[in-house]
């Protein structure tokens, strides 16, 4: 309280950055000292203070996105001391508090790294593969108006629910980042199992996982291995029991398809 | 002479239906001869994208983000409202348009708001259609809940995330109409400029933010669905990038802007903690329909408290003051929130505010968790829960939360008539951009119900009647208008970046924001807005000679791009001020001291401030035009809002 | 039929005949141990050498072979195919990255497992399968090829028996990962058997492989040169035996 702890005390931190100027040159790793961080403030908040600094100096500050900063927009995604979105569970980077680093603590900051997500500069890449994926088929293919009366189709709570679950990923690239393949399946499989559990997404259920793997194949992405990183350092908490709807959507999808090609 | 609002004639209830019929359409073969360009991809921005998409429009669509899924849109956590009436409660089209006039305190146009009742059942269920998982019953029928203001059970809501799902089952729209090919999606690209040709939107000057490349584009008309400009105070609960620089040089262009002074202060926020804070989160507000809001009875006990030499628990039942309970007994702590805010606003003032900084109020749970177990209250807020104590480090299970109201929303905006177009020809405004339906006070849920209305049953059908009156004739970025955009827009990157001083952007943007919440934030004076005024007036002249801006244009440069939106902010600061100190009442999210009851409540006056005040540019530090737009009611009777 | 290549070459269709093919193999683990069982049969290696010749002759077991030698196939070839497309999906490296604090490190590390079992397999292929099918083994009693003396002369050396020990670890740890990845791969995940398949796994690899590495412990410190066992365990084994029996 100014935040919630009076007794906390200001730290002093080395930071190691990634800079890197653009998509096409080199990046390296640049060391900056920050002083004076309140426990309170949160990670961006940290890094504006460094930025600030910078400015003053006459030095860019480091590009990093970031917007809603209430851990909705997905936007942020720094790779900090060797995890996606950093050390707290189900957190995203700008939901990430100082209080839970130390006086004297050298935090390592990098962009999410996979060939699919090129950086733009700095910490900032480029994740527009994910609404290429989107684009492939993770909708309803329904126009505005005509639809029917809302509660028209009863749908079990519990099923619902788990669609719900699966909806909300936020599209932030921390599994990918934090895959050793580097792969987008529990991204793609999020979306895949909300618009499969749902009846209105039934319609097209088999055109839609075959177009939105072939995308996500054709983007660059790795395979998945199960070996959950991906769940683990989600900040939404989507379940791996995603990527199994999506493997059975998509075997079944395959074998009972009229799709030849 | 003030332009038309355009409002249909007839009964209230039919209006639209007749204006639906009145107005021009567009033949089908002739649609794909449009291009229309729309400026942000949020709720309203996206919905309308696709919808356009869908009628055979050819849609550029912009967004500065890297996805049209970020938007700010996405973070609307309480619900949306829509007159289904499922839960047999009384509701109807006419009580939502009803709640919605009286909760704005009457300074909405009756015919937009009913218009806005009626077609919020479509948008149920055109969501549910797209696969949005709001909320079920164990029957599997949708779930609604009560929400803020409203005494019947009319929001739909997917958890505590309702915008996020909202704004995905129209970013899947979209998506679906970019793969088709209908929709071009320019991403990561920054209307700077609105290009007006022959009197008429042609087109926008945007730069493309990783590469800095300034950019013009052409087309028949121009939609801008760029949100508000909560961020005027710099603190508020707008996402960091929120601006008002598309709808800012939209006015510099000759769109008029309506009820700059509309804010709105939303009462439950997670309260400042320290002058680095970038931005404050908000609390859904469904939170005040289990939580107790309270501060001590006692200044010496509310001290002692912040001292930390008591703790909460120490502070027994009868010395707690619930103090909306007690002064709203009929709504308690469910009153609109420009009446939760002030509130607890006057309690801080008093001296009884709570947390360290004395400028919070308890949000108490503890009577909740006893009815109804802690489990109960994690299913139904638990993501809330989770959320406070990422941010404070304290167990809201245990502690009561500390809240403190924050700038969430502006209801004012650029002013649009009846087909949401605004005073500059076939250019349009949708969402929280325009200023058209929430009068002085927007109801909970109601954001995203007006965002999608707008998007998805509004403008495609009005959009229409403004193209079938333009021939269909390619448009090009030939004409000298366009050039000359693109020159001004260069020449003002040239000048932010040359400056050279000593301050950041940002440091411009804190003492903006201090300035507009210390004297236009949630009470407000004459004296103190005129003081206001000549400080916002240093601050502008201060910012052209000492902005500090490094790097280069050609490259991905946030802070240029922050300058950019500060420069626009510090206008715009100026003329809420202007437009504040004009309105000597006090009403919905505007409350002039110098106007209360004797009890401290908002005093309206209607006979003399019963308008739309619609503001026009006159150039460069030339005081700016007002015009009124005066408002009828004629279905909504008139009173002094009561929530005791 | 460009459906079913590309459904196959896709990076869920790789995977799937990844599991698809390890749930075979791990049946032909099964397969294998009981009928290694024969080994610990104090009988001179009688039974043993009967059953080895069974498999060497019978003509199905022969058929199944070919397909045995499909599944090693393409299990390998489709791992092999997954592990470069994803070695190239992220071509610069983290500068610091604690995986371990997200995920197990058998999970992350299946090809390394892969190819020590794989060069095992080679080994061993080479040792037992090799010079029992191509080569001149001596006939026992039975007139049988004696398979059985070799695997008890080959237990006696201490870097075979290293080799195969080692392996068996990197088998537990490859199927402690492959057991259940294979049914999550497959879209066998139920809240309510997925704690049975996690379960069943854990066991199925630690029993296999510990049965597999007994084998070369027991003959290289329990018995001597000719399988006999030393006379400071014969009567555990005598009374295991009889247990049995």
């Amino acid at each position: 309280m100014a935040g919630s702890n009076p007794n906390a005390k200001p730290m002093n931190l080395t930071l190691k950055v990634w800079r890197q100027k653009n998509r096409n040159s080199e990046g390296k790793i640049v060391d900056y000292q920050v002083k004076d961080i309140s426990p309170d403030m949160s990670f961006l908040e940290m890094l504006d203070v460094l930025n600030e600094d910078l400015l003053h100096r006459g030095e860019e500050p480091v590009a990093f996105d970031h917007d809603c900063r209430e851990g909705i927009c997905g936007s942020c995604n720094l790779f900090i001391n060797g995890r996606a979105h950093g050390p707290e569970k189900g957190t995203t980077t700008c939901q990430l508090h100082m209080r839970k680093f130390s006086d004297g603590d050298t935090i390592t900051i990098e962009p999410w790294r996979a060939n699919s997500f090129p950086v733009n500069k700095d910490l900032s890449v480029d994740r527009s593969a994910f609404d290429r994926i989107i684009q492939a088929g993770g909708y309803i293919s329904i126009n505005t108006g005509g639809t029917p009366d809302a509660n028209e189709i009863p749908i079990p709570k519990e099923i619902s629910d788990r669609a719900f679950e699966a909806a909300t990923c936020i599209g932030c690239g921390a599994c990918v980042a934090a895959c050793k393949n580097a792969s987008a399946m529990l991204f793609v499989s999020a979306k895949v199992s909300q618009l499969a559990l749902l009846p209105q997404g039934h319609v097209e259920r088999k055109s839609r996982v075959e177009n939105m793997v072939a995308q996500m194949d054709k983007e660059g992405f790795g395979a998945c291995t199960n070996i959950g990183s991906c769940a683990a350092e989600c900040p939404v908490g989507i379940s791996l029991e995603n990527i199994a709807i999506l493997n059975r959507e998509f075997l079944a999808a395959k074998a009972t398809s009229n799709n030849l090609s | 002479m003030f332009p038309d609002s355009k409002i249909p004639e007839g009964p209230i209830g039919e209006k639209w239906d007749k204006h639906k019929f009145d107005v021009k359409l567009v033949n089908p073969a002739n649609k794909r001869k449009y291009d229309i360009i729309i400026v942000g991809t949020g709720l309203a921005g996206a919905s309308a994208a696709a919808s356009l998409a869908e009628l055979g429009y050819n849609v550029k669509a912009f967004s500065f983000h890297d996805s049209p899924r970020r938007a700010h849109s996405i973070a609307a956590q309480g619900g949306i409202n829509a007159a289904k009436n499922y839960q047999n409660d009384g509701d109807s089209v006419f009580r939502l348009f009803y709640d919605t006039v009286k909760g704005g305190d009457y300074r909405s146009r009756e015919a937009n708001v009913y218009r806005l009742a009626q077609v919020s059942v479509n948008i149920i269920d055109q969501c549910v259609a797209q696969g949005v998982p709001f909320a079920r019953e164990y029957g599997g029928l949708l779930a609604n809940r009560s929400f803020g203001g409203a005494q019947v059970s009319r929001t739909f809501y997917a958890r505590g995330q309702t915008g996020q799902q909202l704004l995905l089952g129209a970013y899947s729209a979209l998506s679906r109409q970019i793969a088709y090919g209908k929709v071009k999606m320019y991403t990561r690209s920054e209307m700077l400029d609105l290009v007006v040709v022959d009197g008429k939107a042609r087109g926008i000057v945007t730069r493309n933010l990783i590469t800095g490349d300034i950019e013009t584009h052409a087309a028949h008309a121009v939609i801008l669905a760029t949100g508000g400009y909560g961020n005027v105070f710099y603190l508020s609960t707008n996402a960091k990038y929120c601006n008002v620089t598309a709808a800012w040089r939209a006015h510099k262009k000759g769109a008029f802007f309506a009820n700059p002074c509309f804010t709105q202060i939303h009462p439950t926020c997670i309260p400042v903690s320290g002058d680095y804070q970038s931005k404050l989160t908000l609390m859904s507000e469904s939170l005040r329909n289990d939580g107790r809001v309270w501060v001590p009875k006692e200044k010496s006990v509310a001290e002692r408290l912040r001292k930390g030499e008591i703790r909460v628990a120490d502070i027994k039942e009868a010395d707690r003051d619930y103090f909306l309970e007690r002064k709203y007994p009929a709504f308690g702590n469910l009153v609109p929130r420009d009446v939760a805010s002030r509130n607890a606003k006057l309690m801080c003032d008093e001296g009884r505010g709570v947390g360290s900084t004395g400028l919070a109020v308890y949000l108490d749970f503890a009577d909740s968790i006893k009815r109804n177990g802690a489990d109960w209250v994690a299913a139904k807020y638990g993501n809330l829960f989770e959320m406070y104590e990422k941010i404070t480090g304290e167990n809201p299970y245990e502690l009561p939360m500390r809240i403190y109201p924050a700038v969430h929303y502006t209801m004012g905006g650029l002013w649009v008539d009846y087909n949401l177009q605004t005073t500059v020809p076939g250019l349009y405004a949708a969402g929280e951009c325009n200023f058209s339906d929430h009068g002085a006070n927007r109801l909970g849920a109601s954001a995203l119900m007006q965002g999608l209305a707008d998007g998805y049953f509004v403008i495609p059908y009005t959009i229409g009647d403004y193209l079938a009156k333009t021939p269909p004739t390619p448009v090009t970025t030939q004409d000298p208008a366009f050039a000359e955009a693109e020159a001004g827009v260069r020449a003002r990157i040239d000048q932010l970046m040359s400056i050279n001083g000593t301050r950041t952007p940002t440091e411009f943007h804190k003492a903006l924001g201090h300035i507009m919440w210390e004297y236009c934030g949630m009470a407000r004076s004459a004296e103190g807005l005129r003081h206001a005024k000549a400080e916002i007036q240093k601050l502008k002249r201060e910012f052209w000679s000492d902005l500090k801006v490094v790097g280069v244009n050609a490259d991905l440069n946030q802070t240029l791009e922050s300058a950019g939106r500060v420069a626009d902010f510090i206008e715009l600061g100026e003329l809420m001020v202007d437009d504040a100190l004009d309105r000597n009442e006090s009403c919905g999210g505007h409350f002039r001291e110098e106007y209360q009851t004797p009890e401290g409540e908002a005093l309206r006056n209607d006979d003399d401030y019963a308008y739309v005040a619609a503001w026009e540019y006159q150039g460069e530090n030339q005081p700016e035009k007002l015009n009124k737009e005066e408002l009828q009611f004629e279905n909504v009777k008139l009173t002094q809002r009561s929530y005791k | 039929m460009s459906w079913i290549s590309k459904t196959f070459s896709s990076s869920i269709g790789r995977k799937i005949i990844v599991a698809i093919t390890g749930l075979f193999l791990c049946s032909f683990l099964v397969v294998h141990l009981i009928g290694n069982l024969q080994l610990f049969k104090h009988d001179d290696g009688v039974a043993f050498n009967i059953y080895s010749h069974f498999m060497g002759t019978n003509p199905v077991i022969r058929t199944v072979e070919w397909v045995l030698l499909l599944g090693f196939g393409f299990h390998i070839y489709e791992a092999w195919a997954l592990f470069s497309r994803n070695r190239s999906a992220r071509s610069v490296a983290y500068v610091s990255n604690h995986s371990e604090q997200n995920s197990r490190w058998q999970s992350r590390n299946m090809s390394l497992l892969g190819t020590i079992i794989l060069v095992f397999l080679l080994v061993h292929l080479y040792n037992f399968f090799y010079r029992a099918r191509f080569g001149e083994l001596d006939p026992d009693i039975n007139n049988n090829d004696d398979l059985y003396t070799l695997v008890v002369s080959s237990f006696h050396q201490w870097w075979y028996v290293a080799l195969y020990v080692l392996a068996q670890v990197a088998l537990c740890y490859h199927l402690l990962h492959g057991f259940k990845s294979a049914f999550q791969t497959l879209g066998l995940n139920h809240r309510k058997y997925t704690p049975a398949i996690e379960v069943i796994g854990y066991a199925f690899s630690i029993i296999v492989c510990l049965g597999f590495a007994i084998m070369p412990l027991y003959f290289f410190f329990f018995t001597n040169e000719q399988g006999e066992p030393l006379s400071a365990v014969a009567p555990l084994v005598d009374s295991i035996n009889l247990a049995l029996k």
